[in-house]
């Protein structure tokens, strides 16, 4: 039996293998289409195989007589129940002051469908073959009408996604200081203007959306089985939005998730229909997408378009940055859509850069596409992409060395308020760049290219400097930003008399490995072995609250959330010591699992304190309650600011379009690290997904129809092995100065900083001034070969 | 309409009467109960389903159950023995060459095969042979480590 009264020496920065894997590695997960339930029945959904339609009637008879059936509902169900539309939890207002347009997102479509895949009717059958066939029987007359599909002529479609909002057009933001910008453009020396794509992706999670809902007549309630990343999250926005359910009759577990990336943060239409229905089908209903229905209905990501300038002195000094974005919504609002291409987005426009001025307008749209919402970086990937393209393009325009034109540039000293709104505190990003140079052997570089031109290739070097904003954040301040929750984190640290504990955190992990990093935590706090901690989460039946895990958060404020509560057990404890050792409360040091009286060689282990919490024989029952349980919410006072430079060596072969990234290196600065290898691992995984962006997906509806034509993985093009290199993976420390733990947060960067690096390669590699994002082998053979 | 089919699945005899049109993902992880291994796609693209099948890596989302009729099926439940993880698996493990688990079983069965048809593979053919299965977390550079541990030889010393 493992001794759990000692600890490994310095649990923080040793990267323990991961407790998850065993159950993983043996097929032991339990993921939602896991888990069947006694009377199991299946639900599928009727979708709308047109982008924007009128829905003139819906006939059921001869699908509500197929075997198996149980019932079929239709929007019609729900409109006689009440049941509202899905809310979205951001308000953002234009720069006229008027409210975003926030149209109803119903549950089931309400006389319209949107977009190909809208859910027009839930069939719930013995079997999901009973339910896929009884879908065949289902009769509806649709009256075709035009689709709005391109972002940027949305006023002028002819057609409106939404009868109630004639233009398309859900808001005109603008944010920053347009005089200042303005007038730093007119005295410029230089001027740098790029127009691009951020191209849509589909996030892609290998576990598909599930959901199983049942109702049970004994206590009256709900539970909810769903694949998603912050269970309270969803369990409030449909009692309270959609519902009009008590929360303390709903219970939502989000057991293993098989990967998220955004994805699964959201309230969706079909897990709230099961829940509805599983009460009047008096039986569980489990519902599981198939790939296509994830193509067609998980939300988006990205889909902007970009005009973008920047506005130089003579010795290559950032004066203004002037940005203006067309930002695809899709055809509803999703649940943290608004935020997005705003908050998420012009706030980071700043880089790692002094630029004094930045103004940014953003217009975001309807169109009959399935709904764009946060995906791995949310605004932050597109905020990179539009400062590290500016930033490199300008350099090569003005003859500057690339890195030279950042280091003139880059902040130095902290805290720093940005034109833009957030306030860093902390960062030294001359030292991620030299490390990174330094790693990825830029000075080799030359010889490099000259070697790979004799084999008649072209090899190209880019850089990408990014900052992120993590840790979502101060909640008045996002409340006064639109945000319509709360955003701090809460941890429960529950000692259980034998001295081993249970935490429970509002996060919630679906690769990210929480219950080791979390455990190392708290075992190092304590003082104990870390097979004593168990972490639970994804149960709002035992987690006290949470906001999930999103924004690369989970450690900077769910587990100061934990650390919090962890350092009320100890003061706790601190008093049943001086009452065992016969000291002062003041006088009790605790260190190493064991509380001391200061300046003697009286101790008593941490474990003797819990159990006498529990048999409270010897005690000060007048003055202390009994048991060792505690809780803490935790509220952020500011973001936190990962940063890191990140170098990419592509070869392209210009015979064939062949691009390949030769080097990788990314050095990111994420404060201090509690996992050395599963932060590796976060970062490997963004830096798939971002050059899977930059190299090889893109999300294509036809112009036309309004159909998806990347709908499966034969037309999506998802990174596989070969695609992609190995990747070299450091960092430098600066401690984040306003978190106990130090630490800001690593799940994104990887997406964020590397497209841009990428591009940057690969337009030095061609000697062109831009390429589209995603650079596949046709455009990058129509480059290297001069063709349009 | 039913067919009677019988197979041996990790090691034991199992019998059973389905519906033609069941897959044999879906007769391992409804009828059999063995959810480990999983369905990332309807197109045979992903590999999450992967499963021995006398000996060969075989995608169960692709083939219908009968079709194993007096087959020797292995799944991700039958590697470890008495609890003891495969040498594969405890490189995946010493690896961190997973994070989410969805794609792993699959992953961990194709990386079988990979090296029992190469088993000097350099990394180029590792990750050639790794060509059908597809992991959205960790940038396949993990697993590409965890196949190359389990070469060497060393997988399991810290386990």
């Amino acid at each position: 039996m493992t001794d759990l009264s000692t600890p490994p020496a310095s649990l923080i920065g040793q990267s323990l293998l991961r407790r998850e894997d065993y159950r993983f590695l043996t097929g032991a997960g339990q993921y939602t289409d896991d888990v069947v339930l006694p009377g199991q029945t299946y639900g599928v959904f009727l979708r709308s195989p047109y982008a924007h339609a009128r829905i003139n009637s819906i006939d059921l008879s001869k699908a509500a007589a197929a075997p198996g059936v149980v019932h079929i509902f239709t929007g019609a169900d729900l409109a006689e129940a009440k049941v509202g539309g899905l809310p979205c939890g951001w308000l953002i207002h234009s720069k006229d002051g008027s409210p975003m347009k926030e149209p109803p997102h119903p549950v089931l479509a309400q006389g319209k469908v949107r977009h190909v895949g809208d859910q027009v009717a839930l069939i719930v059958a013995e079997s999901v073959l009973q339910a896929k066939d009884a879908a065949e029987l289902i009769e509806v007359d649709y009256e075709v009408l035009t689709p709005v599909i391109d972002i940027t002529s949305v006023e002028k479609a002819g057609a409106s996604v939404h009868d109630e909002v004639a233009d398309n057009v859900c808001y005109d933001w603008g944010h920053g200081g347009k005089e200042a910008v303005d007038a730093a453009f007119a005295k410029a020396a230089h001027v740098t203007t790029l127009s691009f794509a951020n191209n849509r992706l589909i996030p892609n999670a290998m576990e598909p959306r599930a959901a199983n809902a049942v109702y049970t007549r004994h206590d009256e309630a709900y539970t909810l089985y769903v694949a998603n990343q912050n269970p309270h999250v969803e369990r409030l926005l449909m009692c309270a939005f959609v519902l009009g359910l008590p929360e303390s009759k709903v219970r939502v577990i989000a057991p293993d998730v098989g990967g998220g990336f955004g994805s699964k943060i959201f309230l969706y239409a079909e897990e709230t229909a099961l829940v509805w229905a599983s009460k009047r089908v008096g039986r569980p209903i489990k519902w599981t997408a198939e790939r296509s229905e994830s193509f067609l209905t998980d939300a988006h990501g990205r889909d902007h378009a970009t005009t973008a300038e920047l506005a130089l002195d003579e010795g290559g000094h950032f004066l203004a940055m002037r940005v203006h974005t067309i930002a695809n919504m899709g055809a509803y609002l999703s649940t943290f859509a608004s935020s997005v291409p705003t908050i998420l987005y012009a706030t980071l426009l700043a880089g790692q850069y002094k630029t004094p001025a930045i103004y940014a307008e953003v217009k975001a749209v309807f169109t009959n596409t399935a709904p764009v919402d946060a995906y791995r970086g949310a605004g932050r990937p597109e905020a990179t992409y539009v400062v590290e393209r500016l930033v490199e393009t300008a350099a090569r325009e003005m003859k500057i060395d690339p890195a030279e034109i950042r280091r003139r540039n880059f902040i130095t000293e902290f805290p720093y308020a940005t034109p833009v709104g957030l306030t860093y505190d902390i960062g030294n990003y001359e030292a991620h760049l030299a490390k990174a140079i330094a790693i990825a052997d830029v000075a080799g570089f030359p010889a490099r290219k000259a070697a790979s031109a004799a084999r008649g290739k072209l090899r190209g070097l880019g850089y990408s400097c990014y900052i992120e904003a993590c840790g979502l954040a101060p909640s008045n301040i996002a409340g006064a930003l639109g945000a319509r929750a709360g955003l701090f984190e809460a941890g429960e640290v529950r000692v259980h008399p034998t001295g081993t504990v249970t935490v429970f955190t509002g996060s919630h992990s679906h690769g990210q490995g929480h219950e080791t990093t979390f455990a190392q935590v708290v075992a190092a706090k304590l003082g104990i072995a870390v097979e004593a901690v168990e972490i639970v989460h994804g149960d709002t039946g035992r987690v006290p609250f949470g906001m999930g895990t999103y924004g690369s958060r989970s450690l900077s404020v769910g587990g100061t959330a934990i650390v919090k509560a962890v350092d009320k057990v100890i003061a706790k404890g601190k008093k049943i010591a001086a009452h065992l050792l016969e000291a002062a409360d003041t006088d009790i040091e605790f260190e190493n699992g064991e509380f001391s009286v200061k300046g003697t060689d009286k101790k008593v282990p941490f474990g003797a304190v819990a159990l006498t919490a529990y048999v409270p024989h010897n005690y000060p029952l007048d003055k202390l309650e009994p048991g060792l349980n505690e809780n803490a919410f935790y509220d952020p006072t500011n973001f936190t600011y990962p940063a890191g430079s990140y170098v990419c060596e592509v070869e392209v072969d210009p015979e064939t379009g062949k691009t390949r990234v030769e080097k990788f290196t990314a050095v990111d600065d994420f404060g201090n690290i509690v996992n050395p290898m599963i932060v590796s691992g976060q970062v490997h995984g963004g830096i798939a997904q971002g050059l899977g962006q930059a190299m090889m997906e893109a999300c294509r509806y036809d112009p036309e129809s309004g159909q998806l034509l990347t709908g499966s993985y034969m037309d999506y093009t998802m990174p596989r092995a070969d695609d992609l290199p190995s990747f070299t993976v450091d960092h430098t420390v600066t401690a984040c100065t306003h978190n106990p733990l130090g630490v800001k947060g690593c799940g994104e960067a990887g997406a964020i900083g590397s497209p841009p690096a990428f591009i940057n390669a690969l337009t030095d590699a061609l000697g062109v001034r831009d390429i589209a994002m995603p650079a596949t082998a046709e455009r990058v053979w129509r480059a290297a070969n001069k063709l349009a | 309409m039913s067919v009677a089919i019988s197979l041996t699945v990790n090691g034991k005899a199992v019998w059973a009467s389905v519906d033609p049109r069941t897959l044999l993902v879906q007769f391992i992880r409804e009828h059999l109960q063995l959810t480990g291994t999983h369905v990332g796609c309807d197109t045979a693209q992903c590999g999450a389903c992967t499963v021995h099948l006398n000996g060969r890596a075989v995608k169960s989302c692709s083939m219908l159950a009968v079709q194993a009729q007096g087959a020797e099926i292995t799944t991700i439940e039958g590697l470890a023995t008495d609890g003891a993880l495969h040498p594969m698996q405890a490189a995946f493990r010493e690896s961190h060459g997973l994070q989410c688990g969805f794609c792993t079983p699959g992953m961990v069965m194709s990386a079988l095969a990979l090296l029992s048809d190469k088993p000097n593979a350099n990394e180029q053919e590792i990750r050639e042979g790794l060509d059908g299965n597809l992991c959205r977390c960790t940038g396949y550079h993990n697993i590409v480590k965890s196949i190359q541990l389990c070469q060497s030889g060393k997988a399991g010393a810290t386990a």
